[in-house]
């Protein structure tokens, strides 16, 4: 379970999380909606230590992530998949190392055998050929750039997953295939997962619950249909788009 | 209070307090440099990686400029001693002003725009994709895949490139001597001997390891750092080059007055 309490983190004069409360129940798929430049990433970064709280606390199956050492830390992200917004593949490697990363296993890491078996198992769940395996990042298309970024967090069998933005920067179809994607994993995988969005749409097709962060707070959280069925302001207006599209 | 005046205090106390934090940040680096070290399963293969583009990405450029800055420092001193001074004095003059400044200073000003260029330009954009992040979110130590084996790398090769500067330049300002001025292998030899001590070579040796740190760490300082996308990439880029240079030009100075006037 990631519980969340009271978290606040501002950079400079800028207030980026202002007391943010919430909880991801165990096996849950939680969305976090909210318009552009509101802390969602910086959320997710403080959930696998990337980023420390000003105030508040991150607590990840029991264990405070500001106050741990760098080894439980490390032993923390083992459990922990963070599909990042563009891929964040690493250049040098092919996709096949960028994937191999991901085991967080020193002794699976080092066995060729299982390394390769499961490069083409982790290939195969995101739906990309073996062939794949042998381009490097720059060779990728966006999508296939996010589903590498995708099969690397999923290497280690994390219990949980993070996902920054899965689906931004792709075309309609392609979003699809990757909303399609997450909820499958999700589903056969059996991870706790938190999708930082702000595709509408995405959100409702795959999340169990879905929170709207803005101003750097929770405003309202619920259900895809208490969602959709919210009086909040905030929810209409975000729901209606109204959020970036204000009178220039 | 004038405004000037208390915008001057203001940016005064803005420039000190990013100053300490600056410092502050390169000191949390060498932390993570040595607590990287520990890691040596991870950093010492990547450091061979690092040491052959580091060793075999230079050498051409190293030895070309060597060559000249030795063929035109024997000229230039065939023009100067005229008269009574001795020609053998064209072979110290080669040997000491190769081996005490120019290899290891021409070789570190070199480097500090090619390595360190791109040492800052690799680790920022790692550092603005979240490459970095990505690492580090994998449970895995960016010090030891990415900054040790470049420190490493760099403190064990560019004392080598030095070596190999110094005989070139000295081999270059052989030749030319004896092809525009009346000297024999003799006088030459004679010359370069006359002055020369041990710890010349040893000199030469420190500067060189002093250089290779000021590049490695500065560079990679710079670009672990960077903020703001490519404009970012782009000043930690410029700035690695500028700082290592000016840190070189400073550590010259600073050994010189340590190591040679004692």
């Amino acid at each position: 379970m990631i519980e969340i309490k009271n978290l606040a983190k501002r950079f400079g004069a800028q207030v980026v999380l202002d007391d943010v409360t919430l909880t991801v129940n165990e096996g849950e798929t939680m969305a976090l909606l909210g318009p552009s430049g509101t802390g969602k990433s910086v959320l997710l970064k403080h959930i696998i230590g990337l980023m420390r709280p000003d105030h508040g606390q991150v607590i990840v199956d029991g264990l405070n992530v500001a106050r741990l050492k760098r080894k439980e830390l490390a032993a923390l992200r083992s459990t922990i998949g963070y599909v990042f917004q563009n891929g964040a593949l690493f250049d040098s490697m092919d996709v096949h190392e960028n994937i191999r990363l991901g085991l967080t296993n020193p002794e699976q890491y080092a066995d060729e055998a299982f390394v390769a078996e499961r490069v083409q198992q982790c290939l195969k769940i995101v739906n990309l050929t073996p062939e794949v395996a042998k381009k490097m990042p720059a060779d990728l298309s966006g999508g296939m750039r996010k589903r590498v970024g995708i099969a690397r967090a999923i290497a280690g069998k994390p219990k949980y997953l993070l996902y920054d933005e899965p689906t931004s920067g792709l075309d309609p179809v392609n979003a699809d295939i990757i909303d399609t994607m997450v909820k499958r994993l999700d589903t056969e995988l059996g991870v706790t997962s938190i999708m930082v969005t702000h595709d509408v749409r995405g959100a409702f097709r795959t999340a169990d619950r879905i929170a709207l962060l803005t101003g750097g707070k929770i405003v309202a959280i619920g259900t895809p249909d208490e969602f959709r069925n919210s009086t909040v302001p905030e929810v209409r207006a975000f729901l209606e788009r109204d959020f970036d599209n204000e009178p220039i | 209070m004038s405004s000037i005046a208390k915008r001057l205090q203001h940016k005064a106390g803005r420039s000190t307090l990013d100053a300490f934090a600056a410092v502050g940040r390169f000191a949390a680096l060498l932390v993570e440099l040595a607590r990287g070290l520990t890691e040596w399963r991870v950093w010492v293969p990547r450091a061979f990686d690092e040491a052959y583009k580091v060793g075999m990405g230079s050498l051409f450029i190293v030895l070309l400029i060597a060559s000249f800055a030795g063929a035109v420092t024997a000229l230039q001193a065939g023009y100067q001693f005229t008269g009574n001074i001795p020609i053998y004095v064209v072979g110290s003059l080669v040997t000491e002003s190769v081996v005490l400044e120019l290899g290891p200073v021409l070789v570190g000003l070199i480097l500090a725009g090619r390595i360190g260029a791109a040492y800052a330009a690799e680790l920022g954009t790692m550092r603005v994709t979240e490459q970095i992040d990505a690492l580090e979110s994998l449970g895995r130590s960016p010090s030891s895949y990415l900054l040790v084996p470049r420190v490493v790398a760099c403190l064990v090769m560019i004392p080598v490139l030095v070596i190999f500067a110094n005989v070139v330049a000295v081999a270059a300002g052989w030749f030319a001597a004896k092809q525009a001025l009346p000297i024999t292998d003799q006088d030459f030899v004679y010359g370069a001997r006359i002055f020369w001590r041990p710890f010349d070579a040893t000199y030469s040796l420190i500067k060189a390891f002093c250089f290779a740190g000021a590049i490695s760490l500065i560079s990679c300082y710079r670009g672990y750092t960077t903020k703001q996308g490519a404009e970012g990439v782009g000043r930690s880029t410029t700035g690695a080059v500028v700082t290592s240079s000016v840190v070189i030009l400073m550590l010259d100075l600073l050994l010189a007055k340590l190591l040679l006037t004692a």
